[in-house]
């Protein structure tokens, strides 16, 4: 059924690639999230409207016109501003998007595992003279991972997904090289058909390993 | 920055806007349509009613829409006679057609494990009281499975129609011409990339906050019995 006149290898190409973008957009959504959730709870009137602003402006725009704008948009801003010429690669103009966007998402996500963890456990660590460090790093940050795994899975699992419209500005990840495979071999539904069930895979292999991930952070704790 | 740019361009924007809604409107509406008789299909004992289900919305959930709206729009190309033959033909042609036909898909999909969701929770003395008072089929489905799933789903299908709305975007890449698509257009033409762009998402903003507030002042009727 998937005789695609030798075009695989393309698209297994693209495959790497889109975990790619996909794990270092995950990466920077986390590293965001942690930022987005710390401005949201912290006492600073500025940093709450930041992050209040940031999650807004995300959950209201289609990450289709984030990508165009920041590939397309972002070096003509650049250029008539400080007149400086520069160009994005795909690469890195993707990974920023996807993961600025995903970073609103996540920033739910942590806020909401901090709010988890009791507050008498915070006051005693603070009580046993644990500076603001420590008390992240000892108690909340084990404790946060383990509200915040499924919904982190969650996250992922939409991210991975949308890797796909990195394809509009030319990187060759799975989509676009199943739409150049597409054209060559004038298959095109046998070519995106194959590029849904791969994509299918990475859900379902997401999936076993969200399980397994939850079951290494619940362990140790007593279900009723 | 040019704001001649972006004041020429409003009226087109606008006629975007209208498509975006159009597209947005028409796919949910049919979308809910088709998500409720999937959801108790979803939600029933039998294998051969849940399994299809099942495998439809594990497909549309799972991959992403870019490559549905493509299997519908390039991959029917492939069966061009079939699909003459049979005079199919004439609708697969049309982008408009195609986008309308995968966002109802993937709406129903994600609709329909919402709901399948608010009918898993409804508490079990509630339908065994109903079936006390002798209601069965569909008028227990009617009067107060459906209901109550609608009620305890809303908040989770607002947000699916938000997505909805946002996704339609993606339409703009088989050449629709809505907010995205007259953006890049005019972007193209007159090199004002981030002055259109960020118009369009201005566009988009207000769209999703106006839906937001609708649907919030739904929620706020529908649950009035509920507090």
């Amino acid at each position: 059924m998937f005789d695609i006149k030798g075009y695989g290898w393309l698209l297994w190409k693209g495959v790497q690639l889109t975990v790619l973008v996909g794990v270092f957009s995950m990466a920077i959504a986390i590293l965001l999230g942690f930022v987005g959730a710390w401005g949201k709870l912290s006492g600073s009137r500025i940093a709450r409207t930041a992050a209040g602003a940031y999650t807004t402006i995300i959950r209201g725009v289609p990450e289709l016109v984030m990508i165009l704008l920041v590939y397309y948009g972002v070096p003509t801003l650049i250029q008539d501003i400080f007149d400086v010429n520069i160009d994005f690669n795909p690469f890195a103009a993707g990974i920023a998007t996807i993961g600025f966007i995903y970073g609103a998402f996540s920033t739910e996500v942590f806020r909401g595992s901090y709010l988890a963890v009791s507050k008498g456990q915070i006051e005693a660590a603070k009580a046993s003279g644990m500076n603001r460090i420590l008390l992240f790093r000892r108690i909340l940050l084990p404790q946060m991972w383990r509200f915040a795994l499924p919904g982190l899975g969650n996250v992922w699992m939409v991210l991975i997904k949308a890797t796909a419209l990195v394809s509009v500005i030319q990187l060759p990840e799975l989509m676009r090289n199943a739409d150049i495979a597409s054209r060559s071999t004038r298959l095109p539904f046998t070519c995106y058909f194959a590029a849904s069930l791969i994509y299918l895979l990475l859900t379902v292999v997401s999936m076993s390993i969200q399980q397994r991930a939850e079951a290494w952070a619940n362990r140790g704790i007593r279900r009723a | 920055m040019d704001i001649s740019i972006i004041q020429d361009s409003i009226p087109r924007l606008l006629h975007g806007a209208v498509i975006t809604i159009e597209l947005t409107t028409v796919s949910v509406a049919i979308g809910l349509c088709l998500a409720v008789p999937f959801a108790m299909m979803r939600t029933h004992r039998n294998p051969q009613l849940w399994m299809p289900v099942y495998g439809f919305n594990f497909y549309f959930r799972g991959t992403p829409l870019l490559v549905q709206i493509f299997l519908v729009y390039y991959g029917s190309g492939q069966f061009q006679e079939l699909l003459t033959q049979t005079g199919l033909w004439i609708f697969f042609q049309e982008a408009w057609f195609c986008a309308v036909l995968t966002l109802t898909l993937n709406t129903a999909a994600y609709t329909s494990e919402i709901l399948r969701g608010g009918i898993e929770a409804i508490p079990f003395g509630e339908i065994e009281a109903a079936k006390a008072c002798g209601m069965s089929g569909s008028l227990l489905y009617r009067r107060i499975i459906l209901p109550k799933a609608f009620r305890l789903a809303w908040p989770a299908y607002t947000n699916e129609v938000v997505f909805l709305l946002q996704a339609t975007s993606l339409v703009s890449i088989i050449t629709i011409m809505d907010i995205t698509g007259v953006a890049r257009m005019v972007a193209s033409r007159s090199f004002a990339f981030y002055e259109l762009y960020i118009t369009a998402a201005l566009f988009y903003l207000i769209l999703v906050y106006g839906v937001l507030f609708v649907f919030r002042k739904i929620e706020y009727r529908i649950l009035i019995g509920n507090r």
